[in-house]
């Protein structure tokens, strides 16, 4: 009795936990990883001991808008990398699931666009769901602390994906600043239209 | 001077027909743009049928797969598909207005044309990331978002469960 009593507690347990923990929330410890670089290089967030943090922004080839924010991605980097926020870019898609998108595609499309930062390749498709990332494109900004990363913002880069010319809210850049400036980002959590990730 | 005025004629009314004829074809495709405010209602609509709503763009591989699925429980009677296009906006007469054309979509399409994205893809749903494809399925008692691609199956189970 005592057994099946035992049984059954764990099975309820079982059922309220997800199976698919939904990713990190703002305050979590962002994983390290070791993923491969257009350049045939891995890089890991342990590579840069300068830096006060990251942008990691998961986005690919074939998302369109991932490619309206290409320009906008290139600036980030420029702006903060120096202020010790580098971008680096994670394709998360399966390059099975979808034309385009394989090591050799990325390699092709950081060359074209000239890429300042990183283009890795999720290979095997381990990190992105740590991360939470549903999307192209889908930002993740890491606060270094010791030797951990703090997750203090999770979503868009801007308020206006199709159109550039439009944006009136800069959210990555401004939760850079609060940063920066030793605060606490004010909007930690932003949506906008993106690609799902692919898998087979 | 007669055959020249009579020429001058014949040149207007061409132009004038093919003006006519290019309206016709024009008007025979009607997809508005559409801010949140304008899309809200049809997303609420309070007849007796099951309302799906799928979120699409041409660009996007697994939204055109499952197109066909929409197209055919739209035949259902007491089914209404709306087909709510996240097209760029530059890109609706270029790509949406000849994909529908091409594709003859039975199903009523409208073009979601709205900056706003981080308040209407809470506001349609909090569980939504932004993802597309992105269904919702309601009628006047239930309602259920789901961030996912579907099988006709699926999707037939899934109207199923609400009548």
């Amino acid at each position: 009795m005592k057994i099946i009593f035992a049984w059954l507690s764990i099975l309820s347990l079982t059922s309220i936990t997800p199976t698919n923990p939904p990713g990190y929330q703002v305050g979590d410890v962002a994983t390290d990883f070791s993923l491969k670089n257009v350049d045939g290089t891995k890089v890991s967030l342990s590579d840069y001991e300068e830096a006060q943090g990251f942008i990691i922004v998961f986005t690919c080839n074939t998302c369109p808008y991932s490619v309206a924010y290409e320009d906008r991605i290139i600036a980030l980097d420029k702006k903060y990398a120096s202020l010790g926020y580098p971008v680096i870019a994670i394709n998360p898609n399966d390059p099975a699931a979808i034309d385009g998108d394989d090591l050799a595609d990325m390699k092709l499309r950081a060359d074209e666009k000239g890429f300042t930062f990183p283009y890795l390749q999720d290979k095997g498709q381990k990190i992105y769901p740590k991360y939470g990332a549903t999307r192209t494109p889908h930002v993740f900004v890491l606060q270094k602390q010791d030797t951990e990363h703090i997750v203090r913002y999770i979503g868009a880069i801007d308020d206006s994906s199709r159109n550039p010319d439009a944006v009136s809210e800069r959210y990555v850049e401004d939760a850079i600043n609060a940063l920066l400036k030793g605060n606490q980002p004010q909007t930690t959590n932003t949506k906008a239209i993106g690609c799902s990730i692919k898998r087979l | 001077m007669i055959t020249a005025f009579l020429y001058l004629h014949i040149v207007k009314s061409l132009i004038y027909n093919i003006f006519c004829l290019s309206l016709i074809s024009a008007n025979s495709l009607d997809i508005p743009s559409l801010s949140y405010a304008q899309l809200k209602p049809m997303l609420h609509q309070t007849g007796d049928k099951v309302y799906v709503v799928n979120f699409w763009a041409t660009w996007c591989a697994p939204c055109i797969k499952e197109l066909p699925y929409f197209e055919t429980v739209n035949r259902r009677d007491d089914v209404e598909v709306l087909l709510v296009s996240l097209d760029f906006p530059k890109h609706k007469t270029k790509r949406l207005l000849p994909f529908v054309e091409k594709h003859q979509l039975q199903s009523k399409v409208v073009h979601l044309d709205d900056a706003n994205e981080n308040f209407w893809i809470n506001d349609i749903d909090t569980e939504w990331s932004g993802a597309i494809p992105a269904t919702i399925i309601y009628t006047q008692k239930e309602r259920k978002f789901y961030e996912q691609s579907f099988t006709l199956e699926q999707l037939n189970s899934e109207i199923e469960s609400f009548l």
